[in-house]
């Protein structure tokens, strides 16, 4: 036989066929974070569905990294968890080598690195980081799937971030001149909570892959608590 | 033999600089990251066909794309100017994104592309410029720096990678600028603006360029053609970010939140490109 013929792709039979390698699925699902003076507030819905299916009415996306740090993803829920375990076990090398657990400035910038590394192969994960920074101070970023991060005062990713961003826009920015109500100091951590809960409230009246819980993770100086909050199950 | 004799007859302090030079791994610091490839028979078309919207708008992966990046050489050294809107699809992804990435005092590089191709790469090249410092005991050249990322994205030709940057600073020889994009281009020049708003900012740069602007003249200029630009063009927007590139290293001029900029240019009187043209010859009617 031709050698060449090895690598002629032209199919054998007349029938129009297509081949097409699709490790991705769309979970759904939404995430957010607030981040203020000396806190953030990060939280995620609980729901997984594929198409009209869902699959779990209990399937976190929202993980504590460290003390200071939680790490939220939206997008393929398979390839967010193998993405959170790599990074947990990078953070525990590193606690062993340094004696240290990393800071979450640090921990942003290695999530960037990871994503990257795949870049050819991405991993398909909406991400947000929030946590405090070494000095105590709120911070919180945003991911594309290729590893593309910067700091934010407030995000939402995943199906309803179209629904929840307006609104985060209009109640969680300081100072913005077009708006009727201008906010002038810096958002406190009851009103974050607030708006957290009434952010997924609505978008869960209005998109059907985001449901059933929502998990509100807050960090501070002391430490990482959850909050578990109901929402519509249908 | 003799390097075994040589280890032992220098002092401690010399005999540890010694073992950092002989322990330095070339291949290693050098060497590019490895990369995950998908297990399938083309990784390029399934790479496209999952993030690249041209080829295929139904593809789940967006990343942050749109840009307005501008950089010009003048008598005072190098204005930068750049918008900071990064969109994903028809969604704006943000509108505080960091497109001039500081890659040491004395260089700067622009994002256009992907984002997260030029943030990656620039680090990259910024960790590289650092080793040629500490290696030369000298700055790397502007001409060295940017060959440097040509042949890291020259060597993932056709693989996808997505940024048009330009590597912009002071050396001994003076200011300059380079162009450099993922398909491997790179060149030297006075005056780039890259971006799906680059059009925009060329006219205006075009109109009101002169080699002996004023500092505060030629900060203007950038600013007045990302202004425009991002008026213009969807993609762009934000906030303006604006650098000047001097002898002693690069200084950030400040951010103008577009909006802020539009109400005040608004106010101001129009330049009179067209002071001398008769009345008669722009009214064709009379």
């Amino acid at each position: 036989m031709n050698p060449v013929a090895l690598y002629n792709h032209e199919p054998l039979t007349s029938a129009a066929k297509q081949h097409q390698f699709d490790p991705y699925e769309m979970n759904g699902g939404t995430s957010l974070v607030i981040k203020g003076s000396d806190f953030c507030v990060v939280a995620s819905d609980t729901r997984q569905s594929v198409g009209f299916q869902i699959n779990s009415r209990y399937a976190p996306k929202t993980f504590k990294l460290t003390d200071n740090a939680v790490i939220t993803a939206s997008g393929f829920s398979a390839d967010s968890l193998a993405l959170f375990k790599k990074l947990s076990q990078n953070l525990e090398w590193y606690k062993h080598a340094h004696d240290k657990v990393m800071s979450t400035p640090a921990i942003a910038q290695m999530l960037s690195n990871t994503l990257y590394y795949k870049r050819f192969f991405p991993y398909y994960s909406f991400c947000l980081v929030g946590g405090i920074d070494e000095q105590g101070r709120g911070v919180a970023y945003s991911y594309d799937p290729m590893g593309s991060y910067g700091p934010e005062p407030y995000k939402s990713v995943g199906s309803a971030s179209t629904l929840i961003q307006p609104f985060l826009d209009n109640q969680a920015r300081v100072g913005h001149q077009n708006q009727q109500i201008v906010q002038q100091s810096e958002i406190s951590l009851e009103s974050a909570i607030s708006i957290t809960k009434d952010a997924f409230t609505s978008a869960s009246e209005r998109d059907i892959y985001t449901g059933d819980f929502l998990e509100i993770f807050v960090i501070k100086q002391g430490g990482v608590t959850v909050e578990r909050v109901d929402l519509r199950k249908d | 033999m003799d390097s075994f004799v040589n280890k032992f007859k220098k002092s401690t302090s010399t005999w540890r600089d010694q073992d950092m030079i002989v322990n330095f791994d070339v291949t290693k610091e050098f060497s590019l990251p490895t990369f995950d490839i998908p297990p399938c028979h083309n990784p390029i078309e399934f790479l496209k066909s999952h993030t690249d919207e041209n080829s295929n708008p139904e593809c789940r992966i967006k990343f942050k794309h749109g840009t307005t990046t501008l950089a010009f050489k003048y008598q005072g050294g190098i204005i930068v100017a750049v918008d900071s809107r990064a969109t994903s699809g028809s969604t704006i992804a943000t509108q505080n994104i960091k497109k001039v990435i500081e890659i040491n005092p004395y260089l700067l590089g622009t994002m256009a592309g992907g984002a997260a191709d030029c943030t990656f790469w620039e680090r990259e090249l910024g960790r590289r410029c650092r080793l040629y410092e500490l290696r030369n005991k000298e700055r790397i050249s502007v001409t060295a720096a940017s060959k440097l990322l040509g042949n890291i994205v020259y060597s993932f030709k056709g693989m996808g990678l997505s940024m048009g940057t330009m590597v912009v600073g002071w050396d001994k020889t003076g200011p300059k600028i380079f162009y450099v994009d993922a398909d491997g281009t790179r060149m030297k020049g006075d005056l780039f603006s890259v971006g799906s708003g680059s059009t925009f900012a060329y006219g205006v740069l075009g109109s009101g360029y002169d080699h002996d602007l004023s500092d505060n003249d030629a900060a203007e200029l950038g600013r007045r053609a990302v202004y425009h630009a991002a008026h213009r063009d969807a993609a762009s927007g934000g906030n303006i970010h604006v650098y000047h590139v001097k002898q002693t290293g690069w200084e950030f001029l400040g951010i103008r939140n577009f909006d802020d900029l539009h109400w005040e240019y608004q106010d101001q009187p129009k330049p009179s490109i067209i002071g001398d043209v008769q009345p008669m010859m722009l009214n064709i009617q009379e």
